[in-house]
């Protein structure tokens, strides 16, 4: 980072980290299960607001109209004691932080007694700081780093819990080597080459694939959802952060012709996701399936390398976050009062739950983007960029799309109709949730009917996205990385 | 700002009217602990229908006194950015047009709308449902005044979605027995298909003409307008629109979802499936009945789907055993008819569909909401006549040896086996292909699991919140 940054009025993005950091390191201490869940919540609740308070400072620094640009802590310590930026935000991450430390604030406060016991909040916090300082990072090292120190909190449970870690290990242990082999190549070649060989970008796509749960290597994502905490593997899963690493190692060092052949992969595994989370008997699985789908839809948009598309994957980013991570914690609260649930029979919850019932059904068709809730307006945007990058095959979005919606109303009439389920004691909604609920709902209608302020602040991301690979789209070069002269994006 | 004030703030009448009716009753349910009295629900219902009403109906009034043929209410760029650097451009306009096709399709729609709501009042009183019935309603009453005023693709596209999501839910609307809740699934499926089709022409379209204004898609008024297609790029778009419709309408062999949407309660089988739903698929045809002029084809195929559909429900009509399959077989049948009549090409011929349309409608929606009564109603005509109301048979069946008879009673029973081939055909092989992905991959996961045995998936509560408590 050559340029000089600009600074945001406080230092947001640290304190951000921070919070979460100390949080992890006080609620750790803590022997009460109880205690801790309510000490983890200030933390987190501090996270939310630091993050919030960086994106409105940022938009602040950064109106409309004028060329985006990355933006660092105000005094940035970090930055004083490591003599380089470490820390930054940009058009792409403002939001995306809150977003993230939305999700982890919800799974904390709906975390419910039955929950309670089982559910790492010291593990959650320190998570919660890696992700966050993830989204905040661009240098590619640290994100590498960042990316390999994720994966360890899921293992940790994992082992705790007695389950299995094989399938997460060996997946996880891939994807750290390619990460490190990848970007090894690219420093060799030099930073500043634009087009690099397949050697480079080669492991870095794989790296990318294992961690969105690209076909054929998600099996790992499915058994974290059987093996984990349903709070634990949704925060694995949600806030994409193998889309995050796309955009910062893959975007702007791999030329058109690859991405456009890795996004047909992605919407082969869009479509097959959302077949197989049709048969599936199990809600955690179903969950999970629907989530891949969605991941790999997201990637098809980026590797469309369009402004449409673009802008449609960031957009459908921002949705599948709202409202996957509401219909996660639906299936969740519904897991705390029925335990696991299965789909090979019909539950007949809705007398019981109603509001959650509702709650499965509006954040189950945001997902699949329907008209009015927050991904409609961004899955026009991704089929419409996807349909320009692949002509023809460009449509297996819709049938995704179609896919994804039969497999929502099918699991809300396998889990809330068929019969009545009889219960001693109310199953009704909690006071938390109840407000877990209407932020959800809140924002899945506002994005929804207001779409205009997200699909603009996605644009000027995805334009910045796009303006940083400016010259890096060429012909395809050869295993060495030989290529013709660089081309403009179109 | 349109150029008649007077029009625009009717236009938002028509469509502000369901938009508050529903976001009253869906509020009130999410936020509420208990649910709005029936009388206040029948009251907000009755005051949006007659806003709605009486303000297209004077709609229309103001279209004939001034002579207006086409009256375009454009909302705004619902979204507008550009990127001037990429040379990216991307609008979505949301845009609602008052015309001789509208206008009748959106008075007819409050018209039944606004019957069924009394009737359901007092049908549906104390049933422990009544609040859920009429979010359902509203949503399906928003869905289908936004289609019928749509403007632009996008914005026809929303309402279609909005009344496959309403007309899903109430079928299943007593979901306490699995019965209506599979055929719930059923109907949803084939709506979601529909909707993928819809959707797919509105990207065709787009990438085409680069709009989603119908203004733009077809250029002069409705019905005759021109679209500035070719030959085979109207084929194509068409047939994509025409399998939309089939879904919509049940059309042949999408035909199975229109008995099983009968599971629902009787006013919404009345308004939904006998008279508004299944007539969009023939309002869509007719929106771009410029595209079926332009080729031959295309109007072929529509004629004879419609054809098939005609006779399917003749014959499949005749042998059920309970009044509402047999007036939702006698729906089909009509719509078939009109699907051919849209496929004539006949200069007169999108008028007549129309008429066919709002004649047909009023009339099933009479029939449905008498079938409740049809008892009744029997033995108030028998007595009148002094004996039995005679039986009609088909003339040419009372000559066919037995073996026919029986061969043809089994396949009308069965609904001409369309619902098995849909099943046999492709629903079965589809999945039987999925489980076997799904097994294998769980396979593939035990493989990487080992060398340790892998336990198997814990439950993850040991005790529930139920248990707990």
């Amino acid at each position: 980072m050559n340029n000089p940054l600009s600074e945001l009025h406080a230092p947001w993005l640290e304190a951000s980290v921070l919070f979460s950091l100390i949080g992890a390191m006080w609620v750790g201490r803590l022997r009460d299960p109880f205690v801790a869940s309510r000490h983890s919540l200030v933390f987190n609740t501090l996270t939310l607001i630091t993050t919030i308070g960086a994106w409105i400072d940022y938009e602040f620094i950064n109106p409309e109209g004028f060329p985006p640009h990355d933006a660092q802590d105000w005094w940035n310590p970090l930055t004083h004691l490591l003599g380089r930026e470490i820390l930054v935000i940009d058009p792409l991450s403002a939001p995306l932080l809150s977003l993230v430390a939305l999700l982890y604030f919800l799974v904390s406060l709906t975390t419910l007694r039955t929950k309670i016991r089982r559910f790492s909040f010291a593990g959650t916090l320190m998570s919660e700081a890696i992700v966050l300082a993830t989204f905040s990072c661009e240098e590619p090292w640290l994100i590498i780093g960042l990316l390999i120190a994720g994966t360890i909190p899921p293992y940790f449970e994992l082992r705790f819990r007695g389950q299995n870690t094989g399938v997460y290990l060996k997946h996880m242990a891939l994807f750290a080597a390619l990460l490190v082999v990848g970007q090894m190549f690219v420093d060799l070649e030099g930073r500043n080459k634009q087009i690099h060989s397949l050697w480079a970008i080669g492991p870095l796509l794989i790296a990318v694939f294992i961690r969105s749960g690209i076909a054929p290597f998600h099996c790992w994502m499915s058994d974290l959802f059987e093996r984990a905490t349903f709070g634990t593997s949704l925060l694995v899963a949600m806030p994409l952060v193998g889309a995050y690493a796309a955009i910062r190692l893959v975007l702007p060092i791999a030329p058109d012709w690859i991405l456009r052949t890795i996004g047909l992969i992605s919407l082969i595994t869009a479509v097959y996701a959302a077949g197989i989370a049709l048969v599936q008997t199990d809600a955690r699985r179903f969950f999970c399936y629907l989530f891949l789908s969605y991941s790999a839809l997201v990637l098809v948009g980026l590797e469309a390398v369009t402004p449409i598309g673009l802008t449609g994957a960031l957009c459908v980013w921002m949705a599948v976050s709202v409202s996957l991570g509401g219909f996660g914690l639906t299936l969740r609260a519904l897991e705390s009062r029925r335990g696991r649930l299965s789909l090979t029979n019909y539950q007949g919850l809705y007398n019981q739950t109603p509001a959650l019932a509702v709650l499965f059904l509006i954040t189950g068709l945001a997902s699949v983007g329907f008209p009015g809730t927050f991904g409609f307006v961004g899955t026009e945007m991704l089929v419409d960029g996807a349909v320009e990058a692949f002509p023809y095959v460009g449509v297996a979005v819709v049938i995704a799309s179609a896919l994804n919606g039969i497999a929502v109303v099918h699991a809300y009439f396998r889990l809330f109709t068929g019969t009545q389920h009889k219960s001693p004691v109310s199953l009704g909604i909690v006071r938390r949730e109840r407000f877990a609920v209407i932020t959800l709902t809140a924002l899945i209608f506002v994005g929804g009917l207001i779409p205009q302020y997200n699909v603009a602040s996605r644009t000027r991301a995805a334009s910045h996205i796009l303006k940083k690979r400016e010259d890096v789209a060429a012909p395809k070069p050869d295993l060495v990385g030989n290529s013709a002269p660089a081309r403009q994006v179109h | 700002m349109p150029e008649n004030p007077l029009a625009f703030a009717l236009g938002l009448l028509v469509v502000g009217a369901p938009v508050a009716l529903f976001a009253i009753l869906g509020l009130a349910s999410l936020l509420l602990s208990k649910p709005l009295s029936e009388r206040t629900i029948a009251r907000c219902v009755q005051s949006s229908i007659v806003v709605g009403l009486i303000a297209s109906v004077s709609m229309l009034v103001v279209m004939l006194t001034w002579g207006d043929t086409q009256i375009p209410m454009p909302i705004g760029n619902w979204v507008d950015v550009e990127t001037p650097v990429l040379h990216a451009h991307y609008h979505f306009v949301f845009k609602f047009e008052f015309d001789r096709l509208s206008i009748p399709f959106v008075i007819l729609t409050y018209l039944l709308c606004g019957t069924v709501s009394a009737f359901a009042n007092r049908y549906m009183h104390r049933e422990h449902g009544f609040n859920r019935f009429f979010v359902l309603y509203s949503l399906f009453l928003v869905g289908m005044v936004t289609t019928s005023l749509a403007g632009t693709v996008e914005t026809l596209f929303s309402g279609w979605e909005l009344v496959g999501l309403s007309s899903a839910l109430l079928v299943a609307f007593f979901h306490e027995w699995p019965a209506p809740a599979t055929n719930g699934l059923h109907v949803w499926v084939i709506y979601r298909f529909s909707d993928a089709a819809l959707l797919m022409a509105s990207i065709v379209m787009h990438h085409m003409k680069f709009e989603g204004d119908f203004d733009r898609l077809v250029t002069g008024e409705w019905p005759f307008a021109t679209a500035p297609l070719e030959s085979n790029e109207a084929l194509f778009v068409g047939l994509l629109l025409l399998i939309a419709a089939m879904g919509k309408s049940a059309m042949v062999p999408f035909s199975g979802w229109l008995p099983r949407a009968m599971e629902g309660p009787t006013p919404s089988s009345a308004v939904f499936y006998g008279a508004l739903s299944v007539h969009l698929g023939a309002f869509l045809l007719l929106r771009f009945y410029p595209l079926l002029l332009l080729s031959a084809t295309l109007r072929g195929i529509v004629i004879s789907v419609g054809l098939a559909t005609a006779l399917f429900a003749t014959f499949a009509g005749e042998v059920q055993t309970d009044i509402k399959s047999a007036l939702s077989f006698a729906s089909l049948a009509q719509v078939g008819l009109i699907f051919v009549e849209i496929g004539s090409g006949w200069e007169y011929a999108p008028y007549l569909a129309l008429v066919h349309i709002l004649g047909h409608a009023c009339l099933r929606t009479l029939q449905f909401l008498r079938a409740p009564t049809l008892l009744h109603d029997y033995r108030v005509m028998e007595d009148a006549i002094g004996e039995r109301l005679p039986r009609f048979t088909g003339a040419w069946l009372s000559h066919a040896p037995d073996s026919v008879k029986t061969w043809y009673y089994r396949l009308a029973l069965e609904r001409g086996y369309l619902d098995a081939f849909l099943n046999e055909w492709i629903v079965h092989p589809v999945l039987f292909l999925l489980k076997k992905c799904d097994s294998l991959e769980r396979a593939w996961t035990r493989f990487l699991a080992s060398p340790t045995p892998s336990s198997p998936p814990p439950s993850d509560t040991g005790a529930t919140l139920e248990e707990m408590l």
